[in-house]
């Protein structure tokens, strides 16, 4: 109804037509940051009036809640993303979060460099989130998402210790690997060039590098004193 | 209007709308040009329109008209509009039209008015500003409403921050004349709405709700009017009002009103909302007359009390409000039945006057390199003053494999429709993009464009430049044309990736199974039977007749028993129709169109196919725990009082006083809804036994006499013969005792009286309950063997509460009666004839077509994981045995929806929802991002 009702808003949004809210998945947003957006808004129907039985908005707010819990632990802002519920009646209400969200999103500056990461540490971040994305939509279908009645019980359960927990225990440590194994495609490095690249603290990577040595995904070459793709 | 049923001959006026709808596309330029301002009747008259406009936003045709306001029509000036329309369809040369149609069956659908509160100058209004009508209330929160959603009143233009609504305004009235009698049945919740929505605007408005009784009678309004009540700075306040006079300076109105705890009292409010009620359409009795009907007694259509869509003329129904006060659901049930009778009337002519579409056959193009065209609409000045079209056009040549653009002044005008199908053919064109307006709009129009020129039609894509562009950005004109460039790629990109898709037919089995044998059930299929289609009827008791087999006569007097015994007759003498008694229904398969069904009864076992499916189980009466109902014999249900009344029990004719109780074993914690129709049975049964014996001491002891639509009338008459009514609050529910008093054995009933504030004792002979409507014993079993749903009460769930009223979300299933929630028989059979409509706009089909965006497994990447089944509510997927791989998920197009939620949970992206497939999407998404940006980025990608 913002179209037809001529409601004027920003025009630095571009938008991509789905079925349903839950359709859009983390692929989706991350393939975006890759290429350099900035933010990333979804607009799903209001909670609790499906279009269809399925309620796939739901889906939809895990996936930004989750989704944003990964930007923090990236280094990204997480308020680049945001979800925002509405019904086709509302244009009013569409112009209005969306000029919000991009006026958010412009205070928050160029992805990356405003968070502080060189280009190279936020390619290679996104690109071990990318990877990772079938291996997060299976633990996240199984283990992660909140099934809640309410936005407030859902921003809750993600605000909570045991998602903090979960998401240590099942996707803190693979997207360490992910990091690691994306930045040693380019060339061997030691502990401590990793280390700093990442940001990530030497012990912490040690233990990574361990690990996956013994899964045989990276290899020490003696001669060289560094790290390689096994 | 002459002629018989069957064959009437009508004679239509058609007003000159002076734009030609063949060429007017809406644009609404000659709507900005208008130099007319006049009150626009859509909004209440509270802000301006033009002479020429489109009447409401959502309006069909969405073209514009004009009207006596023209200065052309009135002084032959001006002629603006006619200038500005690049499509020429302004023609002031139309004249009047008389049409002459030949119709089997008319339906009337004129709906109501609202009770206009000026005439009397009801509270203050027409005297006071800040006294509007609820209608006035309801444009002021609409975002196409005067001020664009904001909240405005009258005086000052300003937002108020104090609203108090007054309920029944103009209707339950009798004095002074002027008013209606009847309840007009959807004030108490439209108000409600209006209090959520304005909360929902400015939380820190508070609402004052002056009302009689809480009519919350409806499926899940005991709900609603729960969370408007519980709603910070909201007020529900019983009380008659007056007006007393306003704030000369504020322009406040003062209300007065009292309180049990305060008084009478004086307040101030910002502004004041009259919650009016619905009055007969205007010049109801011309059109009574016209047409040869006869009015009831309050001024609506007469319709008959056992079929409230049929008129008092054979071949005449009615449709919505015209049969007295409904609301939405209603409406749309009535509709659906008013069509459904139409069609028992003219089934042996169906399908006469319709013509099959032929499309030229479809060329295989999919190993083709893409050839992609993109036309680019103007759409009048639309588009076209804020994006540069030319420059569009130009761009849209230099992206991959576009091989042909071209702008056009209105794409979906029938020569340039025309333009597109030869283009498709001059110049190879397998895929075509149309930069204009959304998708919502014009799409099955290009679809359609596309299959006429032999391509299939997912090979169209819309670019939308309207809606998402030159509307909302109309001053940016460099930024709007750089983002619908942008637009145009992404379009292009995606259509890259664009697959033809197939649509599936699906032959539909035209017979219907319809579960339960009661008034709804049996109704339903003689509906369905009387179109010519075979009905299997299963009902699990021994005899047909279902609940109503317990009531014997309705509040306006219609012997239930007689009607009841005539319907089962017509029932078992119907050819086509197939009954099933002391049925069970032990397992059922399939889908829409093509359902088998297994019933074992007493006739054996058998299988049934059917292509639809009626669920019309009926519900249960509860059985009371409370008020000694199972210890004290003369503690009745209002079912069982009926049935002594009826059969002239001793125990009636012995009785000096009697005390009913409302809202037993409802309206309370375990069951938060309303049963509707308890009011109006113990004003029935308190009636008759005032009838048998006017000395008879008669109580009602009730919380909200919900006694909605004309049924108000018999309220009034019960108290008019000395029926006494006393409101009690749940908190202080009234308690029974066994008592001795003068000698007679009596119940003695004590209870809170909050008028006189002090306890009451009755000392009563009989008490009746009014146990509640409860769902039938059988309901979860239904609830698993059809895969439908149940709302919180228990009750099945329909798809859509005011939309789909008698669908459920499982296709091809329907439901009616008082398995959806109690109701009236008159209802009840609203319902059934509803639901046999929509039954029957699926069984007149041959075949049902399913559409080709819907989701399909690789099974070489499907891991066989499940979470795809977990996502679909449909259960459209299941794993699958396969020859080479073992188990894997497999889509059933049929149950398929297309919203993808599968997609979005697969770990390998083995189902993909076709037309929105991954590769599509980030296509998309790649596209989005600026071309300059896309260059430097180009190494750095993942």
């Amino acid at each position: 109804m913002a179209g037809v009702s001529r409601l004027q808003y920003t025009t630095e949004i571009r938008l991509i037509r789905v079925m349903c809210s839950g359709r859009v998945d983390l692929a989706h947003l991350f393939r975006a940051f890759s290429n350099g957006m900035d933010g990333v808004f979804i607009g799903g129907c209001r909670l609790k009036e499906c279009n269809y039985i399925t309620h796939g908005n739901f889906h939809a707010l895990n996936l930004v809640l989750l989704s944003k819990r990964i930007m923090k632990h990236i280094g990204l802002n997480p308020d680049r993303l945001r979800i925002e519920f509405m019904s086709s009646g509302e244009g009013n209400f569409f112009a209005k979060v969306v000029d919000d969200f991009v006026d958010t999103v412009s205070k928050a500056g160029p992805l990356g460099i405003s968070e502080g990461l060189n280009p190279e540490t936020l390619r290679l971040n996104l690109k071990a989130v990318y990877r990772l994305v079938p291996y997060i939509r299976l633990v996240e279908s199984e283990r992660l998402r909140g099934h809640f009645e309410t936005l407030e019980q859902f921003e809750a359960f993600y605000a909570g210790e045991e998602f903090e927990r979960l998401f240590k225990e099942l996707i803190a440590d693979k997207l360490a690997i992910s990091q690691i194994t994306a930045l040693l495609q380019g060339k061997p490095l030691s502990t401590g060039e990793i280390s700093e690249a990442l940001g990530l603290s030497p012990s912490d990577i040690s233990k990574h590098l361990n690990n996956s040595a013994r899964q045989g995904l990276v290899k020490y070459d003696e001669e060289e004193k560094r790290f390689a793709l096994a | 209007m002459e002629g018989k049923t069957g064959d009437f001959r009508v004679r239509l006026r058609k007003k000159p709308r002076y734009v030609r709808e063949d060429k007017c596309t809406g644009c609404n330029t000659c709507t900005e040009y208008c130099p007319v301002q006049y009150p626009d009747e859509f909004n209440q008259d509270i802000s301006n329109n033009k002479a020429i406009h489109i009447y409401y936003s959502q309006a069909i045709p969405l073209i514009t008209y004009i009207d006596e306001n023209c200065l052309y029509l009135k002084e032959e000036k001006c002629r603006i509009c006619e200038a500005v329309c690049k499509n020429e369809a302004i023609d002031f040369n139309q004249t009047e039209e008389i049409m002459e149609i030949n119709v089997g069956a008319v339906i009337l659908a004129p709906g109501y008015e609202e009770f206009d509160p000026k005439i009397r100058a009801d509270f203050g209004a027409g005297r006071y500003d800040n006294v509007i009508t609820s209608m006035d209330y309801e444009r002021l929160t609409d975002s196409t409403g005067p001020y664009e959603g904001q909240i405005l009143r009258p005086s000052d233009l300003k937002p108020p921050q104090k609203v108090a609504w007054i309920q029944c305004v103009g209707s339950r009235q009798v004095n002074p004349p002027g008013a209606n009698s009847y309840c007009s049945s959807v004030c108490c919740t439209y108000t409600q709405k209006q209090v959520i929505l304005t909360k929902e605007h400015d939380p820190e408005t508070e609402c004052t709700v002056f009302h009689n009784d809480i009519r919350s009678f409806g499926k899940d309004f005991e709900r609603f009017f729960q969370r408007a009540e519980e709603l910070p700075d909201v007020r529900f306040i019983r009380s008659y009002v007056s007006v007393t006079g306003k704030d000369p300076e504020t322009e406040n109105v003062i209300i007065k009103y009292t309180t049990p705890e305060e008084g009478v009292k004086e307040e101030e409010f910002d502004l004041v909302v009259l919650s009016v009620g619905l009055n007969p359409p205007p010049d109801v009795e011309g059109l009574a007359k016209k047409f040869g009907l006869e009015l009831n007694d309050h001024g609506f259509c007469k319709t008959n009390p056992v079929n409230p869509m049929e008129t008092s003329r054979p071949g005449f129904y009615v449709s919505g409000a015209f049969q007295g006060p409904l609301d939405i659901p209603e409406t749309v049930v009535t509709a659906s039945g008013a069509g459904s009778q139409c069609g028992e009337l003219l089934s042996y002519r169906k399908g006469d006057l319709s013509v099959e579409r032929v499309y030229p056959p479809e060329m295989d193009v999919s190993l083709e390199e893409p050839r992609i065209g993109v036309f680019v609409c103007h759409c009048g000045a639309n588009i076209g003053r804020v994006v540069n079209v030319p420059s569009a056009v130009d761009y849209a040549l230099t992206l991959p494999n576009v091989v042909y653009a071209q702008e056009q002044l209105f794409s979906c005008a029938t020569n340039c429709a025309e333009e597109i199908t030869e283009m498709i053919k001059e110049q190879d064109l397998n895929r075509v993009i149309v930069a204009a307006c959304s998708p919502r709009t014009l799409e099955m129009l290009f679809r359609d464009t596309l299959r006429e020129a032999g391509l299939n039609q997912y090979y169209y894509e819309m670019a939308n430049i309207r809606e998402h562009c030159s509307w909302v950005h109309p001053r940016q004109k460099d930024e709007a044309t750089q983002k619908a460039k942008d637009i145009i790629r992404m379009a292009v990109a995606r259509a890259h990736h664009l697959e033809p898709l197939m649509e599936i037919d699906l032959p539909v089995d035209k017979k219907a199974l319809v579960v339960g044998g009661g008034i709804a059930g049996m109704t339903c299929a003689l509906s369905i039977a009387e179109h010519g289609h075979h009905v299997y009827l299963v009902e699990k008791e021994t005899e047909l007749g279902g609940t109503a087999r317990q009531v014997y006569e309705t509040l306006e007097g219609l012997d239930v028993q007689t009607f009841l015994n005539d319907l089962i007759k017509k029932i078992y003498r119907h050819p086509l129709i197939h009954v099933y008694t002391g049925a069970e229904i032990t397992g059922t398969a399939g889908y829409i169109g093509n359902f088998t069904t297994k019933i074992q009864s007493a006739r054996g076992n058998t299988e049934v196919k059917h292509g639809a499916t009626v669920i019309a189980t009926g519900a249960d009466v509860y059985t009371p725990t409370e008020y000694l109902y199972d210890e004290d014999n003369r503690v009745m249900t209002q079912l069982e009082l009926e049935e002594k009344i009826a059969t002239e029990d001793k125990m009636i004719a012995g009785a000096k006083t009697v005390v009913m109780i409302q809202c037993v074993g409802c309206r309370n914690e375990d069951r938060n809804y309303c049963s509707r129709i308890c009011c109006n049975e113990s004003v029935k049964n308190a009636l008759n036994l005032k009838e048998k014996n006017p000395e008879m001491d008669v109580y009602i002891l009730y919380r909200d006499m919900r006694t909605y639509g004309y049924n108000e009338d018999y309220y009034r008459e019960a108290a008019g013969k000395g029926v006494v009514f006393i409101r009690y609050e749940p908190e202080q529910e009234p308690q029974l005792e066994p008592a001795e008093e003068e000698g007679r054995t009596v119940i003695k009933v004590t209870l809170p009286d909050y008028v006189l504030q002090k306890n009451i004792e009755l000392d009563a002979d009989i008490i009746a309950l009014a146990a509640a409507v409860i769902p039938s014993a059988g309901t979860r079993e239904v609830e698993n063997l059809f895969k439908v749903g149940l709302n919180p009460d228990g009750f099945f769930k329909e798809a859509h509460v005011k939309l789909r009223p008698v669908e459920f979300a499982a296709e091809g299933v329907y439901l009616c009666g008082i398995a959806h929630y109690p109701k009236m028989i008159s209802e009840t059979i609203s319902q059934a004839y509803g639901a046999a409509g929509r039954v029957l706009a699926l069984l007149s089909n041959d075949i049902i077509t399913a559409s080709g965006a819907i989701c399909e497994v690789d099974k070489n990447k499907c891991v066989t994981c499940g979470a795809c089944i977990d996502a679909c509510a449909y259960g459209a997927i299941e794993f699958e045995e396969t020859d080479e791989a073992g188990l894997k998920a497999a889509v059933n197009p049929v149950l398929c929806k297309g919203d993808g939620l599968c997609n979005a949970v697969c770990p390998t992206g083995a189902i993909q929802l076709k037309h929105f497939t991954d590769e599509e999407l980030l296509s998309q998404i790649d596209a989005a991002v600026p071309e300059e940006e896309a260059a430097e980025k180009k190494e750095t990608a993942v």
